[in-house]
């Protein structure tokens, strides 16, 4: 029988799920208010963008006046709005909260669609376990879940892959990929540590994390540091936390690097690797470098996504069910 | 030859994996925030009908395999071959056994089927979902039996063998699913 679909110009969320959105993002909101976080709004469109080399910015051209002829001035969509953020913090601007719209080329799925809608708070004097709690706070508010358990990176390594990640050379991270039944993955670099740790994460561990409670993941290998201070010690981590919720990645936070010269260093790192892999070379954001040179205060923050967090609470599958339209009809 | 970047994947996409044809079971697309990429997939092998998964890194290429289905006419077996056609335009394909499978159970002359054609040349049939079969071969069923209770083997004009409840006799048309190698009910007639 053919299947019965709708016609394409429908909303492909229901009523129901569009009036469930609307709800979460009160609740957000009243949230933020009574812990006095100040709701921003910053550019969507930047002359900078992010490098890291796993994110791929989408770009569009702005014309001046009377330029209708020229190329036009390339802006950036933002695939977060981290920078900007960051840049009213170092302006003085304390705890700050935005709900906006992301952009990301090159992802589409079930639960990926390339525009997107993000939560992202930051909370000057915290650290990533404070910010974790009150994640947790905000989670047990919006889905009526229990507290929330937390592992580190290597505890679930450990626990579901009897395997230690930040030792492991790439050979054992392969063999371990094998006994769990994914055999060749077809095209990827056989000295890419990381690629082999995020495809042991996503197949193996992501799909067991959070079933019963939201599941915090903390302290991540230097090498996937991103954005987050680094701890020095044995093994050294990265403070960086994921949040799993019924095997969904809801969100990913640091205790925020603010040494701009660090910073400075791992973009450059970053754009070494673009032009390694051939990837597209993008601006790195100078105006974030000086707003860290002068000074962003010690703090944690963190980005959502709203359409997975609502998909959750409308206890669905596919952010299609939850958004008004996907980038396959709008 | 033409190829498929991981993000043309979408079920029903045929490919070409170590020299064998697959059809695309299921495509996620599955990416952590930050980090890599991949594509995983779930395959059937076309030759083989096994399932398998593969994962790929996302922007990977796999090369098309040049399957088509399309709607034939079963003519007859000569023994080694069956031989179809294709009705609009008289074409005719040989299909071997291996192509055959469980279909040459259920074939007879002018049912139409679909036939898989890999490179030009059949690589499997699939016979209608239900088929109407006569029995040759049958013991008569006892007497006073009704519609419940036991069944007992029959041996169609196929060659094939069903069970059928003991009240269908031998000459009688039935319903089998072919799905299932089951009898559904005795034919309209």
């Amino acid at each position: 029988m053919p299947k019965i679909t709708k016609p394409d110009w429908q909303p492909t969320a229901s009523l129901a799920n569009l009036q469930l959105r609307a709800q979460v993002l009160r609740t957000i909101r009243e949230f933020f208010v009574k812990r006095n976080v100040l709701e921003v709004e910053t550019p969507l469109l930047s002359h900078a963008t992010v490098t890291d080399i796993h994110l791929h910015s989408l770009a569009t051209a702005y014309h001046q006046p009377g330029e209708s002829n020229t190329f036009g001035e390339c802006f950036y969509l933002q695939t977060s709005p981290e920078f900007a953020m960051k840049r009213l913090l170092a302006a003085g601007s304390g705890s700050i909260y935005q709900i906006c719209k992301a952009f990301r080329d090159q992802e589409k799925g079930r639960q990926h669609n390339g525009e997107f809608t993000i939560l992202e708070w930051y909370r000057p004097g915290f650290d990533h376990h404070q910010l974790m709690d009150e994640m947790d706070q905000l989670l047990q508010t919006v889905l009526s879940v229990s507290a929330a358990q937390r592992l580190s990176y290597a505890q679930a390594f450990q626990h579901y892959l009897a395997i230690e990640p930040h030792g492991a050379n790439v050979n054992a991270l392969q063999q371990c990929a094998q006994q769990h039944g994914i055999d060749v993955v077809v095209g990827l670099a056989h000295d890419d540590r990381d690629a082999y740790l995020s495809l042991l994460m996503t197949h193996l561990i992501e799909p067991q994390l959070g079933q019963q409670a939201p599941t915090f993941i903390y302290d991540y290998p230097v090498s996937q540091a991103a954005l987050a201070k680094i701890r020095q010690g044995e093994p050294s981590v990265a403070e960086r936390f994921e949040v799993y919720v019924k095997g969904v990645e809801l969100a990913n936070g640091f205790h925020e690097l603010t040494d701009s010269a660090e910073q400075r260093h791992r973009f450059e790192a970053d754009l070494q690797q673009r032009r390694e892999k051939d990837l597209p070379k993008v601006v790195m954001d100078e105006r974030l470098l000086a707003a860290l040179k002068h000074g962003l205060p010690a703090c944690a923050g963190v980005a959502l996504g709203i359409d997975r967090l609502v998909m959750l609470a409308a206890q669905s599958h596919a952010l299609d069910n939850v958004m008004s339209f996907t980038m396959i009809n709008a | 030859m033409a190829s498929y970047s991981t993000n043309e994947f979408k079920s029903g996409l045929k490919v070409l994996i170590d020299g064998d044809p697959y059809a695309i079971i299921e495509n996620e697309f599955v990416k952590p925030g930050k980090g890599q990429a991949f594509n995983r997939v779930k395959l059937r092998n076309l030759k083989t009908s096994r399932v398998v998964e593969k994962t790929y890194k996302s922007g990977e290429s796999v090369q098309a395999a040049d399957v088509m289905d399309i709607e034939m006419q079963y003519l007859y077996c000569d023994g080694e071959h069956w031989h179809f056609m294709v009705p609009d335009t008289y074409e005719q394909h040989a299909a071997e056994a291996t192509a055959m499978g469980e279909a040459q159970k259920w074939l007879k002359g002018e049912d139409r089927c679909n036939v898989t054609l890999w490179n030009g040349v059949p690589l499997s049939i699939d016979p209608p979902n239900f088929v109407e079969l006569k029995i040759t071969e049958t013991d008569p069923g006892l007497k006073g039996d009704t519609a419940s209770g036991g069944t007992k083997p029959a041996t169609l004009e196929t060659g094939a063998i069903v069970r059928v409840p003991l009240f269908v006799q031998e000459g009688e048309v039935i319903k089998v699913d072919t799905r299932k190698g089951e009898y559904v009910s005795r034919a309209q007639k």
